[in-house]
């Protein structure tokens, strides 16, 4: 609920006193066409420190291209995506050079991707695939390295007894919960997820979400979620974002537009879930 | 040797195999690719150092083969044969005689100077062909210097064995800027390719690469803070010359577990015997 309040109040008119900071992502106009088909079009919003912004939508409304164009995977042809960087201040991440992005990318932002084969390197250990980031920017102190995978494994509730475990020995769940830790080690401050709970079946779903709402709330992560799932962003989003044909149809705080959807797409959306 | 062109390549190849030479060495341990050509041996028996000694021959050259710090071995001799034949250069066993030196998985003891020329023969010029197999991604890496990936390499050594466990083919950050494979040399050589006066060429034919160190480049091999690196050998006297300061080979004396150690590097050995007399 702290999260809602500070977006309120960063409404635009409204007096503040101390010197607010900016918003965190700042997206204007994003579009992108794959040939004559629309991926998606005329997207803008603002994303604030801490805050979860659910995207939701049926399938080809163009959540995924969304996702690729904020996070640097796909290049969009419209638009403007400015991030407010931890180093440099406020970075246009279109224009920037893929060794900026990169760096971006293993620093400031997180990626999860629904399939954590996608996310993970499979060859590798639990450690060391939580270490990457860390080597990435620089750590050469193997002990060190090791106790804070530890630390990691323990927080997304992996035994860190199995540090030395391959992902292909994990479950899907500790899968997708090692994904997490893979990318929150460098204590980002955004992270994109493109159906994290997709494959997961719904006792281990719920558990996930648990703990991703757990770990957003300790380390102030924003959050770019995507999912067809309503129960999903009910939980998790402070936010929420309808899509439809590669349009954003209806947006605002997530209690009100599920409880009182304005869009008569939305109004569908909600009453077939709601049947189900 | 009428029946081939000098060092058995035609001159357009040696001109296209020196042009990749020479950008190897305009940067350092950064893989070129080239044009790699058929030879009358099968890939694996070092055609790219072989390609490579070709386009650097000239006749007044003196040539040395070794193979794992042998001159004697079969691969050794028909490489050294292979040159005699196509290119008519003179031959030898000694370091110090040579101007060029084709080597398979060593460098030679005896201290290498300015004259000379190393040519290593690669299986695999990619040191993260395993950990990353999509050649588009390496390539990126290297062009970004995003070298996680290989510290990860080193982490996931001591992980699994305590300690970096890798002993041949150790990987080193070239210049302070490209990583490379310093093909399957034991990790003990490693410390011999920093600020070594000669230049230092790589060859691998079948992945159609060349890479190169000018002389007197700054090589570090990749450790951690806390598991530094160290350049391990046998910890026995070499039984024939009893040198206690080269890498030794382990050989099997007899069917009854009968061994001793004995220099790898032959001519090595051999020079010190004599003198030992
Ligand atoms: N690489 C591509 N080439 C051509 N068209 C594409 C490509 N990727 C997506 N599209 C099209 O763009 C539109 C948006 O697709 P997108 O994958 O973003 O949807 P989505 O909302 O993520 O769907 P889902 O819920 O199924 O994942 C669809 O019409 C899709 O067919
Ligand atoms: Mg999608």
């Amino acid at each position: 609920m702290a999260m809602l309040d500070a977006t309120v109040g960063h409404m635009p008119g409204m007096v503040e006193t101390a010197p607010a900071p900016g918003p965190l992502l700042s997206v204007r106009d994003v579009g992108k066409r794959y040939g004559a088909r629309i991926g998606c079009a005329d997207v803008s919003f603002d994303l604030w420190p801490g805050e979860v912004l659910g995207i939701v939508g049926e399938s080809g409304s163009g959540k995924s291209t969304l996702l690729g164009c904020l996070s640097g995977q796909l290049v969009p042809d419209t638009g403007e995506v400015v991030f407010d960087s931890r180093d440099r201040g406020p970075v246009d991440t279109l224009r920037m050079s893929e060794r900026e992005r990169r760096h971006l990318g293993r620093t400031d932002w997180a990626f999860v991707h629904q399939n954590p084969r996608d996310g993970l390197r499979l060859g590798v250990s639990a450690g060391g695939n939580v270490g990457e980031r860390l080597m990435a920017n620089g750590a050469r102190h193997y002990g060190n390295i090791r106790a804070t995978a530890q630390d990691w494994l323990a927080r997304v509730e992996i035994d860190p007894g199995r540090i030395d475990d391959r992902p292909r020995q994990f479950s899907g769940g500790m899968q997708q919960r090692l994904q997490i830790a893979r990318n929150l080690v460098s204590g980002p401050r955004l992270a994109f997820m493109d159906e994290p709970t997709g494959g997961l079946d719904v006792s281990v779903q719920a558990r996930l979400l648990d703990l991703l709402r757990g770990l957003v709330r300790d380390i102030c992560l924003s959050v770019v979620l995507v999912t067809h799932d309503l129960a999903v962003v009910r939980l998790l989003a402070d936010r929420l974002m309808v899509m439809k044909g590669g349009h954003v149809i209806e947006s605002g705080l997530t209690d009100q537009v599920l409880d009182d959807p304005q869009h008569a797409y939305t109004q569908l959306l909600v009453s077939s879930v709601l049947q189900v | 040797m009428s029946d081939y062109n000098f060092a058995y390549l035609d001159e357009d190849t040696k001109r296209m195999i020196r042009r990749a030479i020479l950008k190897g060495i305009a940067v350092p341990g950064y893989q070129v690719p080239f044009a790699s050509r058929e030879m009358p041996m099968p890939y694996g028996w070092g055609t790219g150092g072989v390609q490579i000694t070709a386009a650097t021959l000239v006749p007044q050259d003196v040539l040395k083969v070794i193979d794992q710090g042998a001159d004697d071995t079969t691969n050794a001799v028909s490489i050294r044969k292979f040159f005699q034949k196509t290119a008519g250069v003179e031959v030898t066993e000694r370091t110090t005689e040579a101007t060029v030196i084709q080597t398979r998985h060593r460098i030679p003891e005896t201290p290498l100077t300015g004259d000379q020329i190393l040519v290593y023969q690669v299986p695999i010029p990619e040191p993260m062909r395993f950990l990353e197999p999509r050649e588009t991604e390496t390539r990126r890496i290297h062009a970004l210097a995003d070298y996680g990936l290989m510290q990860v390499r080193l982490y996931e050594d001591i992980a699994r064995h305590g300690e970096i466990a890798t002993s041949y083919a150790y990987p080193v950050e070239v210049a302070g800027r490209y990583v490379m494979d310093p093909s399957p040399i034991p990790k003990f050589d490693n410390p011999k390719l920093d600020d070594c006066p000669a230049i230092q060429l790589f060859g691998a034919g079948r992945e159609q690469r060349i890479y190169a160190l000018p002389p007197h480049t700054g090589v570090r091999s990749l450790d951690f803070d806390d598991h530094p690196f160290t350049a391990s050998k046998a910890d026995h006297a070499c039984a024939i010359c009893g040198s206690g300061t080269s890498y030794l080979d382990e050989v099997i004396t007899d069917d009854d577990g009968g061994r001793m150690f004995v220099c790898s590097d032959t001519d090595y050995c051999a020079r010190r015997a004599e003198g030992v007399q």
